[in-house]
């Protein structure tokens, strides 16, 4: 069933990371997080869920947490959560 | 015919609760307030009706108790219409939870709130289109200011009447497949619900939602399972995800054609977080607030408290020169007066301040933002910044804290955030703290007093949490924009819990006062003192502060008031040293949480958990209060 497409020769680097390593004003898309302890509920519940852009806006000092703007809300994720939320880098004006 | 109040958090549910029944639920700009349901009677066009608030949720089958609660109210109760309350600022997140209303079968309407809100960041919302699209009466709302209201409740009755039925939005049709068949074998199965909802519930969440079906159905719970795995073979997805994913996306489709983004222009909101959350100013201004916060309740307070407590001796020894002294009714008379002096010259001056200060943090939406700053912080005490609303509540009382506790999602982290904010100074030990330490010693010792009472907390926090090992979700919070607070709102709100202290604390301060003259007549105070001597000896204690401290557990600020009567003094500082002043609050400030903590604690707890707490607490006041009078000792 599946095509098999040779890869050409490209740079292109898979940009995942987590969203705990990424930059203050970095627009991002959410690929996945473990669900788990309430957590998965309680981001879905605030509209993050994967395929979602997510803008990093702030990020407090000494392992704190995150600010991140979804869909025009603001939602503060603590860096244990942020470590558990895989993300790829977007352009900013994409919608 | 009964009412009730749906919408997300912070959506300005319990702000239209409060405008039309008056005063009774707290209301904050963070999520979580309402953790319990309200219930109100109000009069619309000549009908009775039952308002309830029910508390915040971002769907209906969230994660923690108090979103549960949504659920399970509208399967219990007579419900006639939902009145779906939306934040027109986040119009998509909203609407996610009006198709799960959608799909329940009940009249609703739906209110857009914030309308003012919307206009000034650039938002336009269709409302006739919307109404068009969800086929019930979408009206507009600025609850804050009473705008709206009384048409929304009208068309809320119109909806009983006519008992308007609501259409739910269709899903995919690989999913509309199995919602029909399962919704087909339950045909029949008694529910409060269209057997479409309870399909689409258990097809979410499974064996959790069963109780959604009555007993007698065998083959349903297979029927489920199968279902749930085929879907998930499908779209290799839990179910619960697909589901919630497809009506986020509809919720985003009807935003898209009834929304106009206007300009949005950076207002003072955002540029205002770029200083009080700035990495080295955010803290700067949070201590900086907090410090302003205290000089002027003791500003205000301390004016009042003096000039008080003058015109009660002066009453006092008015009466006292009318009867003799020395008599019963003379005892009994100075325990009256001295009540109420408590009262009014030492609670309320600074109570009052207190709770218009935090009232005006709460609305603005500071406090989510010292959630933000402190969740580092607060990870050191073995939790996550989210526990920090616990305990800024408890400044204002640790019932309200206790309770909040519930918006946390683990039951260890439950335990850990109540025992912790029963040890933060409530209002009533403010009253002691600085009606004895701030009026005696200055404001700069009782600022010393609430930072060591932040260190016994952290340390207590980090030894409990080595007993209990972490393993907290972290913290995932919702962070409004700020709002003017409302002049109404703040009084309103500040009443509201002021009248707790006024209507059931008061009086028990005058009985205090006067059982304690009576034990002072009767000679039983004494008696009472000798039990508690252990405990006044090794603190450096009189003797006499035996009594009070005793009669402490009922409500904190009697131990103050009964002190002043218990040494028979009028100024403090002529019977107590400054150590012993310190020492004294440092103890009442921590020992036992009051009565109504107590209850509170083994409501949400159990009463295994309560007694644990509170045999913690008594240890540490212990400790912390030996410690205080070494410091003490060290400065004065």
């Amino acid at each position: 069933m599946y095509n098999i497409v040779p890869i050409q020769e490209t740079t292109q680097i898979e940009d995942t990371m987590l969203l705990v390593d990424v930059d203050r004003d970095a627009c991002i898309r959410v690929t996945k997080f473990s669900e788990g302890r309430g957590v998965g509920a309680k981001l879905r519940q605030l509209g993050i869920m994967p395929g979602e852009k997510i803008i990093v806006i702030r990020k407090a000092p000494l392992g704190g947490p995150l600010l991140i703007d979804i869909q025009g809300r603001t939602v503060a994720i603590g860096r244990g959560v942020a470590s558990k939320i895989e993300v790829e880098r977007i352009e900013c004006d994409s919608s | 015919m009964r009412f009730v109040l749906i919408g997300q958090p912070n959506s300005g549910k319990s702000t239209l609760f409060n405008q039309v029944a008056g005063y009774r639920a707290e209301t904050g700009n963070f999520s979580g307030t309402t953790v319990a349901y309200m219930d109100s009677k109000v009069r619309v066009s000549g009908e009775v009706i039952n308002l309830v608030d029910l508390p915040g949720t971002y769907t209906l089958s969230g994660s923690n108790p108090a979103e549960r609660e949504t659920l399970r109210y509208l399967r219990t109760h007579e419900v006639d219409v939902i009145v779906n309350i939306i934040d027109a600022t986040h119009l998509a997140q909203g609407l996610s939870l009006t198709l799960e209303l959608l799909e329940l079968g009940f009249p609703v309407v739906v209110a857009v709130n914030m309308m003012d809100e919307a206009t000034r960041v650039g938002l336009a919302i269709d409302g006739a289109q919307l109404q068009g699209i969800l086929k019930v009466p979408v009206l507009p709302l600025v609850a804050s200011k009473g705008r709206g209201v009384r048409r929304l409740f009208l068309t809320a009755m119109d909806a009983v009447n006519s008992n308007g039925k609501t259409q739910r939005f269709q899903y995919s049709p690989d999913i509309e497949i199995f919602i029909a068949k399962l919704s087909a074998s339950l045909d029949g199965a008694e529910s409060a619900f269209g057997p479409d909802a309870v399909a689409i519930k258990l097809l979410e969440f499974g064996q959790d939602m069963m109780e959604m079906v009555a007993q007698d159905a065998p083959d349903i719970p297979q029927l489920i399972n199968q279902s749930r795995k085929k879907i998930e073979q499908m779209r290799g997805k839990d179910p619960v995800w697909v589901i919630s994913g497809e009506r986020h996306v509809i919720a985003r489709n009807i935003t898209d054609q009834v929304l106009v983004q206007g300009e949005h222009r950076l207002g003072w909101r955002d540029r205002l977080d770029d200083i009080l959350l700035h990495p080295i100013w955010g803290y700067f201004f949070l201590v900086g607030i907090l410090l302003l916060f205290f000089e002027v309740i003791y500003g205000i307070g301390s004016i009042f408290e003096g000039n008080l407590l003058n015109v009660f001796t002066e009453v006092e020894n008015f009466l006292l020169n009318q009867v003799n002294g020395e008599t019963l009714i003379g005892g009994v008379i100075s325990g009256i007066v001295q009540g109420v002096a408590g009262g009014a010259a030492i609670v309320l001056p600074y109570l009052i301040p207190f709770l218009i200060g935090l009232g005006i943090m709460e609305d603005a939406g500071y406090l989510p933002r010292v959630a933000f700053l402190m969740d580092a912080l607060m990870h050191r005490m073995g939790l996550h910044g989210k526990a920090i609303v616990p305990f800024i509540l408890g400044y204002g009382c640790n019932v309200p804290a206790v309770m909040s506790a519930r918006m946390l999602e683990d039951r260890r982290d439950r335990f850990l955030a109540s025992a912790l904010a029963t040890l933060v100074p409530c209002a009533a030990r403010l009253a002691v703290v600085f009606g004895l330490v701030a009026f005696y010693l200055g404001p700069r010792i009782a600022l010393g007093i609430y930072l060591f009472n932040l260190f016994v907390i952290a340390l207590t926090g980090r030894i409990i949490s080595a007993l209990l090992p972490e393993d907290t979700p972290g913290l995932i919070l919702e962070v409004p924009v700020y709002r003017l607070p409302t002049i109404k709102t703040t009084l309103n709100k500040t009443w509201f819990r002021a009248k707790e202290f006024i209507i059931e604390a008061w009086p028990i301060l005058i009985v205090g006062s006067i059982l304690l003259a009576l034990f002072n007549f009767y000679r039983l105070s004494e008696w009472f003192n000798l039990v508690v001597k252990p405990i006044t000896w090794i603190l450096g204690l009189p003797e006499e502060a035996g009594v009070p401290l005793i009669f402490g557990i009922l409500r904190k600020e009697l131990s103050l008031i009964m002190l002043r009567q218990a040494l028979g003094v009028a100024d403090f500082s002529t019977a107590l040293t400054a150590v012993q002043m310190i020492t004294f609050t440092v103890f009442v400030v921590f020992y036992v949480p009051c009565l109504a903590t107590i209850a509170v604690l083994r409501r949400e707890l159990g009463s295994r958990d309560m007694l644990v707490i509170a045999g913690i607490t008594v240890v540490i006041a212990l400790s912390a209060a030996m410690a205080a009078r070494g410091i003490a000792a060290l400065i004065f």
